[in-house]
């Protein structure tokens, strides 16, 4: 018999205008292991960090076995017995295996801290999980990925949890890892405890799941026992969402033979396997896929912002060397509009004019000084096509709204009338008009025989802008959905790399 | 309990031959053994050419000299550890001698009061810094550098020109020698050392000092007392600084609200810092590697001064060891993958 252990009621949770958790419920029972599903942004993110304490709820209540709990920081959780794993990775890479692992609550004698007995329970906790080949006394920091996450996983069972929370915790793992972990787990859930496991690989979810929980735009859609429904239901229950037409007609035009793009066995260290496609110009692809599977790191790869890249990339016929942005803009007219634009797109305190003509400032000058007149004739030409909102061109880019710094970033690179145009999730945050504004430049641009390559999280825009959609998974290219096959059903089900429906073939290409 | 499984490897290639312990307790203190290799270089040339040799002498007067800047470098040490920094160093450290050459003498009785009240104050500065970097949110170099002032300010109230006394028995046990030869000045620093330094390395605090430095939120999301930790290490700094401005109060036998000894103190601390393998971006080094970068910086002028060369050379001479040390402790630029990296 098992009993109810952790139960969450009610529970909201916004980020300024966007709602990540809606009058959220979800119970958990000792001896168990319960699954979250869901599409990126879903909310199961949020729901985790609220169980952790890393989040305070809006609104709503938690209960801990029975008995109200209020949650405000990590601490309070691992009080409580909530220990969790998280995606982002919580190590301390200067510090050791072993110090990582008793971080928390080190074993002390006459108040010091023992690294003798830390040591062994290091020792211990990584042989539960059948990393031996770690050693415990290395800096975190020299390990890879995978070990980390080992280590992660240790880390978590040293604190013997009560309820412990794995988010995408397998996801950088061998095969081999991923079924000592599983050997531990089905071990804990005979000793009473619960276990909560987000993960988008379904092979994983049938083989450990007791029970699911399918959550869907930040609200709770369904709790079942596992086994009871199968992956196609799943996937429906996951997707459930109507798709609305903001999206500007695609092109009818032929498009030309030669590719603009063409990549050849492109490969990363651990992130990027043999990925291969090609782009012509006047196309708009789409990069699908969950989060994290490599489409950051592709895009990064052919802006030349990653080095060991291996792989052939040619640009309009002629091979380009992948040595860095400014190369890559120069020889091959690559832009790249990044993920955070706050970090990487902007600098925040200069004015909205400076940041517009950074990324072609060399072509604005004449002998190492910038032309200031040609400057201001560049960047109103850029904001007045953009329709850039800004009372003033001098005013700082930071006081601007979202929708209207992406719209800058985007104006940045165009000034440059880049070739080959990559795009990272351009529309996260922003707002419904501004959306639907980038679309229609997207294909603007397009019809102007520019190449266009954007990564979205948002599968709608994937169906609504894209002509074609290269999906990838763990680092390889699984799927390309062209035309009528370009759906919800088949993108999620290329994303967890099943194979639910095959109505509409596809091979990579 | 679950048992240790008894699975085969769960490594997919198979792992290489375990590299023995202490090859990481050795990489863990490399920058300290580096400082401490060329300081020991450093040192013999010196000794060698020294007209009178390795003499007791000789040694007391440079190991209280380097002792002076090392007891500032470990006060460094702290905040640095944590990514912070304390540009206050420098002026806790003329304040507290200042503050020793009117307190610190007398019947014993009021020398103890006196000493007292000098590490007092020292740990009152620490507190001020502390509160205004952990509560105050305002960034360690500009706050540190406020605080500066106003301990300079108090310093020059307390001594508006140079002058006062110390008790003599307390100036010879902190800067004269054991009978061995053994400079005192050595031994307390060994104490220190020994009774604070490694102590605290190995509390909670001086381990989450570690990790704020290594990546704050990690920190935080681990559960450690994050903000705790980043106060102690401001108020250690005070501590220490505090041991210095009584040793130079032992060597100088007087006080002096002196500016440009705290601005030139802030500076080579930092320096010895980075010279003792301290990352200034924190989480990794020690209070030894800067005691021996201290020790490193000093014993460049003494080495300018029996090589018999112009001191005109010393500045030139001090950046080149810096750049070295720091190129030293940047080699693993060269080991990232992604470029972005960097800039991070």
């Amino acid at each position: 018999m098992s009993a109810l252990l952790f139960r969450m009621e009610g529970v909201s949770k916004h980020f300024g205008g966007v709602r990540a958790l809606e009058n959220a419920h979800f119970e958990c029972e000792g001896g168990r292991i319960h699954a979250v599903l869901g599409e990126n942004g879903a909310g199961k993110s949020t729901l985790i960090k609220v169980m952790a304490g890393v989040l305070k709820p809006d609104s709503g209540s938690l209960e801990l076995a029975g008995t109200p709990i209020v949650l405000d920081r990590p601490a309070d959780a691992a009080r409580a017995g909530i220990v969790s794993v998280f995606q982002e990775l919580s190590l301390l890479p200067d510090l050791t295996v072993a110090d990582n692992i008793a971080l928390a609550s080190p074993p002390r004698r006459f108040g010091l801290i023992d690294s003798r007995q830390q040591r062994r329970i290091a020792e211990e906790a990584l042989e539960r999980v059948g990393a031996t080949d770690i050693h415990p006394l290395s800096p975190v920091r020299d390990l890879p990925l995978s070990r980390r996450q080992m280590v992660e996983i240790a880390k978590a069972l040293a604190r013997d949890p009560r309820i412990l929370i794995l988010d995408e915790a397998t996801s950088a793992l061998s095969s081999a890892d991923v079924a000592a972990v599983f050997r531990v787990l089905k071990k804990l859930r005979g000793r009473g405890v619960a276990i909560v496991y987000i993960s988008h690989r379904m092979r994983e979810i049938d083989e450990l799941a007791d029970d699911c929980t399918v959550y869907r735009n930040g609200r709770h859609v369904a709790t079942f026992a596992a086994a009871t429904k199968n992956a196609k239901e799943i996937v429906e229950m996951m997707i459930g969402r109507e798709v609305k037409s903001v999206f500007p007609p695609r092109s009818t035009r032929p498009l030309e033979e030669k590719p603009a793009l063409q990549v050849k066995h492109l490969s990363w260290a651990n992130h990027l396997k043999d990925v291969s496609f090609t782009i012509r110009p006047g196309e708009v692809v789409g990069l699908g896929g969950l989060d994290g599977q490599g489409q950051r790191e592709l895009l990064l790869a052919l802006f030349g912002a990653l080095i060991g890249v291996t792989g052939e990339v040619e640009a309009n016929g002629k091979p380009i060397s992948l040595k860095g942005p400014r190369k890559s803009g120069e020889q091959a007219g690559i832009a790249l509009i990044p993920e955070d634009r706050k970090a990487e797109g902007l600098m925040l305190p200069m004015s909205v004019r400076d940041n517009v003509s950074f990324a072609a400032i060399d072509r604005l000058g004449r002998f190492g000084l910038v032309d200031r007149r040609a400057e201001d004739r560049a960047v109103d030409e850029v904001v007045r096509l953009l329709s850039i909102k800004v009372p003033n061109l001098d005013a700082p880019v930071g006081a601007l709204s979202g929708g209207n710094q992406q719209k800058v970033v985007i104006g940045k690179w165009l000034m440059t009338q880049p070739r080959i145009i990559l795009l990272n999730d351009p529309t996260r945050g922003i707002d419904v008009g501004t959306k639907q504004e980038i679309y229609q430049l997207l294909r603007n641009l397009a019809d102007a025989r520019a190449a266009i390559l954007l990564y979205s999280t948002d599968y709608a825009e994937l169906i609504g802008c894209c002509d074609r959609v290269l999906i990838l998974y763990d680092g390889a290219l699984v799927g390309s959905l062209e035309g009528g096959a370009i759906n919800e059903r088949n993108i999620v089900a290329r994303a967890h790399n099943l194979a639910i429906d095959t109505s509409a073939p596809t091979v990579p290409r | 309990m679950i048992e240790p499984s008894a699975q085969p490897k769960a490594t997919t290639a198979p792992s290489p031959p375990r590299r023995p312990d202490w090859t990481y307790h050795f990489a863990a203190q490399r920058g300290a053994w580096i400082a401490l290799l060329i300081f020991a270089a450093m040192f013999t040339l010196f000794a060698c050419e020294h007209p009178a040799g390795f003499s007791h002498n000789v040694i007391n007067t440079a190991a209280n000299k380097g002792a002076l800047l090392a007891l500032v470098a470990m006060a460094q040490t702290f905040p640095v550890l944590t990514s912070g920094l304390d540009l206050s160093v420098g002026m806790v450290f003329v304040l507290t001698n200042c503050v020793a050459s009117t307190l610190v003498s007398g019947s014993p009785w009021r020398v103890a009061v006196g000493v007292s009240a000098v590490l007092g104050t020292g740990l009152a500065c620490g507190a001020l810094n502390g509160a205004v970097v952990v509560w105050g949110r305002l960034q360690p170099i500009i706050a540190t550098l406020a605080t500066g002032s106003l301990f300079y300010g108090a310093a020059l109230w307390l001594r508006p020109s140079p002058g006062g006394t110390v008790d003599d028995g307390l100036a010879e046990a902190l800067t004269g020698s054991l009978p061995g030869g053994i400079p005192c000045s050595i031994v307390l620093l060994a104490a220190l050392v020994f009774f604070v330094w490694l102590p605290y390395r190995h509390s909670v605090l001086g381990r989450a000092a570690y990790a704020v430095g290594s990546s704050r939120q990690a920190a935080f999301m681990s559960g450690l007392p994050v903000a705790r930790a980043q106060f102690a290490t401001y108020v250690l700094s005070g501590f220490f600084s505090a041991v210095g401005g009584l040793l130079l109060t032992g060597l100088t036998l007087s006080g002096e609200a002196n500016a440009m000894l705290g601005g030139s103190y802030n500076l080579s601390s930092v320096a010895a810092v980075v010279v003792g393998g301290t990352s200034l971006f924190g989480g990794s080094g020690g209070a030894v590697g800067s005691i021996f970068g201290a020790f490193v910086l000093r014993t460049i002028g003494d080495l300018l001064f029996v090589l018999d060369l112009d001191p005109l050379w010393q500045p030139l001479f001090l950046g080149v060891v810096l750049l070295f040390s720091v190129g030293l402790s940047s080699l693993r630029l060269l080991r990232i993958k992604n470029r972005l990296d960097i800039y991070r």
